[in-house]
């Protein structure tokens, strides 16, 4: 396998971008990661994408956007797995490049969910059909009941969850691409409406459009493209049970253990390697159980770790610098992507008001469902 | 929901068939062709008792559209005596009374339907045992 | 002979009061539940309706008999709110409960009168030997319009009926129908709600058929009032069974267990079986039970009845009426029971 490396960056702000449609969004992004690298060509293009089917009414999202960049011709497809769609689309670029099969491609990720009236029923299409969706369960329900199990096992309270989303908001507050770039009250949070208890509006991520591409060539070629190459030391995907019932331990995401172990294998990293982390925060609960799933935090204080400061910048892992899902938006399939270019960003030393002093090192992980798939991704800077 | 893919469910939905692995021994509901836990192939049918208990639960405050007039309401993995777990919605009750362990019956219910003309969709609902 | 090898009823769990109706539309309380003998009535949850009840009911029905549900080669539904215009309420009951698909199975409707239409047709069968057992179910999530008499009774619930010929809870004695064409309450095809002629559902209507029907058996089986322990009457509002009752001859005593419409409500096809259902669940063996339906339209079944030995065995096995209706979990206010009710107009 050849070594690689992120060679260029581009993404949309993220919010409810009511003027652009999804092929705008994802030739914005697209046409400012090729910019970045002054590149004007691809050889191919992995789309991360949840739902267009469901949200805007559109498949075969290859051909559409590589034709909407100018790019007829060029190889190109979707790749979908729920939320992590971004992040399986890394990896598919990634393999791509390692593998030699080809020298510059780019993964993207794009979601529009605010054409779409009922989002939490297209939503709820990522968990089991038949046995979730089927009984009126939403995803954050899903999450709800993760986060009363975590809450039966480990004392974690309502207020523990609440630390995640004020954490997270003061990043956000930082990046001008967050669709919410604003701090909040741990009260606000706490008075917010209920949405599945004991999740309230202000756990939850919101509805959001958005894009992000990133470009992948061999590291031996990135000096093309970039001073500062970003290389991806590892990449590991895994899955877990769909129904969230089938789970052994409801509060422990097990496919998100799985794709960190696997990913730190191929590093030779451990997860006290790490300088920063972005992780998939789609609810409070998640980012405080996927901390403890990738080993960031000790098994148990998951719960802690916002509010004592220890995944806050400035803190020993600063984790969700970007703001997270949370307040830098979730356009489902773009999420991973987005990630991924904070890490860059971080690693670049290129993240203003929210750069991570020393960053050399971190990890990105996005998941699918309710943990039902996790891809994790391990960059390092140059 | 799309009739046949409703009607290809019935068994699971309407009378809670569920098989049980020869190899291991894992209940399976509903019914799978390769057992989850071992890889076994060759399973015994069994039919789930209606009643369990909660293992977790959360209530919903905001549904899906179709759901959207039954708020707030119950969801809760349930564990039957055979060991399979399932989710349910846990109705005649107050939501806020659901708590891990609750002993609870599973009922016949309309679970959903396709607008006004559409199919009505059936399957179990718990509600406390004993309600 | 033939007879009752298992039985079992199900009431929904929600009630609204009779005051709760009346605060709403400015009526007095008082009057009505003077003048009706209505206090309160059962309310179907969304997710509940003639099928989920027939479900209910027959599950216990199956448990009492403790038979495989193989078994049984006829399921009739009798009811005036089946959920679909076209399409069987029946298959998706017979698919619940384990029974068929070698089972013959049809939905009945005859107003008030269905349940008991399906319990006669089930034990016809059975008494035949076309088939060995048969469910006769009556259930019903009626609708009564707002503002209307009605809305104080109609009410949800139901309970189901298995015939066969040996192990019996219960032994059939004796049937009679009594049928006029007599248009007291009705309603036509893509009508919200039922219409009735007001008092002319009184005299010409329930009265007249109930006591013919009751009449007519007594005189078959060469039985006196005195004779039955218990009798049960189409229940409507509370009044009627009890004037019915009264002009025949049967006491307040032999009339009380079966008498559950003050805070049941009217059933409709469900009214009649479930007050049966009450009184086997307390019956001793050899006590004669009289049961007579009514249906709008109109006709009566009567059905004389003695209980068995083994009916004390077997009615543990399921849930007894009472500990349904004395158990309510909620009383709605009426915006919660318009809402329930799909009173509240939504779109698509």
């Amino acid at each position: 396998m050849r070594d690689v490396a992120i060679v260029g960056v581009g993404m949309t702000r993220f919010g409810e971008l009511w003027e652009t449609s999804l092929r705008d969004l994802f030739v914005q992004a697209a046409s400012d990661a090729l910019h970045s690298a002054r590149a004007d060509h691809l050889e191919a293009v992995f789309i991360g994408n949840m739902s267009a089917g469901q949200f805007v009414g559109q498949e075969h999202l290859g051909p559409l956007l590589v034709d909407h960049l100018g790019m007829v011709g060029v190889a190109a497809g979707r790749v979908e797995s729920a939320c992590a769609s971004g992040g399986l689309a890394l990896r598919t670029a990634f393999v791509e490049v390692a593998s030699g099969m080809s020298d510059l491609v780019m993964a993207a990720g794009v979601e529009k969910m605010t054409d779409t009236a009922d989002v939490t029923e297209v939503l709820a299409t990522a968990s089991d059909q038949e046995l979730e969706a089927y009984h009126g369960i939403t995803f954050p329900g899903l999450y709800a009941m993760i986060a009363r199990a975590h809450m039966e096992k480990h004392g974690t309270t309502e207020e523990d969850l609440s630390w995640v989303s004020v954490k997270n908001h003061r990043h956000g507050a930082l990046n001008p691409k967050a669709q919410f770039p604003a701090e909040v009250t741990l009260e606000a949070v706490m008075r917010s409406s209920m949405v599945a208890d004991p999740l309230r509006l202000l756990h939850c991520s919101p509805v959001s459009d958005g894009a992000a591409a990133v470009l992948l060539c061999p590291l031996d070629q990135a000096k093309q493209y970039t001073d500062r190459p970003v290389r991806i030391r590892a990449s590991g995907l895994a899955t877990g049970t769909m129904a969230l019932a089938d789970r052994k331990d409801i509060a422990v995401l097990d496919a998100v253990q799985r794709s960190a172990q696997r990913a730190f294998t191929m590093a030779g990293l451990t997860p006290a390697d790490m300088h920063l982390a972005e992780v998939h925060d789609c609810f409070a609960i998640a980012e405080i159980c996927c901390v403890e799933a990738l080993g960031l935090v000790a098994p148990g204080t998951g719960k802690s770790a916002a509010r004592t400061g220890e995944t806050a910048l400035g803190g020993r892992i600063p984790v969700n610098t970007s703001g997270g899902l949370k307040a830098k938006g979730h356009p489902v399939g773009a999420t991973g992507i987005a990630q991924a270019i904070e890490l860059v960003e971080q690693l670049r030393g290129e993240a203003g008001a929210r750069q991570v002093r020393g960053a050399r090192i971190g990890l990105a992980q996005n998941m699918g469902g309710s943990g039902a798939s996790s891809v994790v991704h391990i960059f390092e800077g140059s | 929901m799309p009739s046949p893919r409703y009607w290809r469910e019935v068994p699971s939905r309407f009378r809670l068939e569920a098989v049980r692995c020869r190899r291991c021994g894992k209940p399976s509901f509903p019914a799978r062709t390769i057992c989850p836990a071992c890889r076994g192939t060759e399973f015994e049918q069994i039919g789930l008792t209606r009643e369990g208990t909660v293992i977790t639960s959360t209530v919903l405050h905001v549904a899906p559209d179709e759901f959207a007039m039954e708020t707030p309401y119950a969801v809760a993995i349930v564990e039957t005596p055979e060991g399979a777990r399932l989710m349910a919605q846990l109705v005649d009750c107050e939501p806020s009374e659901v708590k891990p362990g609750l002993p609870v019956a599973l009922e016949f219910r309309l679970i959903r339907q396709e607008g006004h003309g559409g199919i009505l969709c059936y399957g179990h609902k718990a509600v406390p045992a004993g309600a | 002979m033939a007879g009752i090898v298992g039985y079992g009823a199900y009431i929904p769990r929600k009630r609204i009061k009779a005051e709760e109706i009346a605060r709403q539309w400015g009526r007095d309380a008082a009057s009505i539940e003077k003048g009706l003998l209505l206090r309160e009535k059962s309310v179907p949850g969304l997710d509940e309706d003639t099928i989920t009840i027939s479900v209910a009911a027959g599950r216990a029905a199956l448990d009492r008999a403790g038979i495989d549900p193989q078994r049984v080669g006829a399921l009739y539904i009798g009811s005036e709110s089946h959920p679909y215009a076209v399409k069987p309420s029946g298959t998706i009951v017979v698919e619940a409960l384990g029974v068929g698909p070698r089972v013959h199975v049809a939905d009945f409707e005859f107003a008030c009168k269905a349940g008991t239409e399906a319990m006669f047709v089930a034990l016809g069968l059975v008494e035949s030997g076309r088939v060995e057992y048969a469910m006769g179910i009556g259930a019903d999530t009626s609708q009564g319009a707002p503002n209307d008499a009605l809305e104080f009774s109609a009410s949800a619930g139901g309970a189901a009926y298995l015939f066969g010929r040996e192990a019996l809870l219960a032994d059939v004695l004796e049937t009679y129908s009594y049928t006029t064409d007599t248009p007291d309450f009705w309603r036509r095809e893509g009508e919200f709600y039922p219409r009735h002629g007001g008092r002319f559902t009184g005299e010409p209507a329930y009265f007249k058929h109930v006591l013919a029907a009751s009449r007519g058996i007594l005189e078959k089986t060469g039985l006196k009032p005195k004779d039955f322990r218990y009798a049960v009457f189409h229940m409507p509002n509370g009044k009627f069974p009890l004037n019915a009752g009264k002009t025949l001859g049967f006491t307040p005593q032999q009339m009380e267990t079966g008498w559950l419409v003050p805070t049941m409500g009217n059933t409709y096809s469900g009214s009649s079986p479930t007050g049966l259902a009450a009184v086997l669940d307390v019956a001793a063996p050899d006590d004669l039970i009289l049961i007579t339906s009514f249906g709008s339209g109109a006709a009566s079944d009567s059905f004389v009845l003695r209980a068995t030995a083994l009916l004390p065995e077997r009615r543990g096995r399921a849930r007894t009426v009472r500990s349904m209706l004395d158990h309510p979990t909620r009383y709605l206010t009426y915006g919660q029971y318009a809402s329930y009710r799909e009173k509240i107009i939504l779109n698509d």
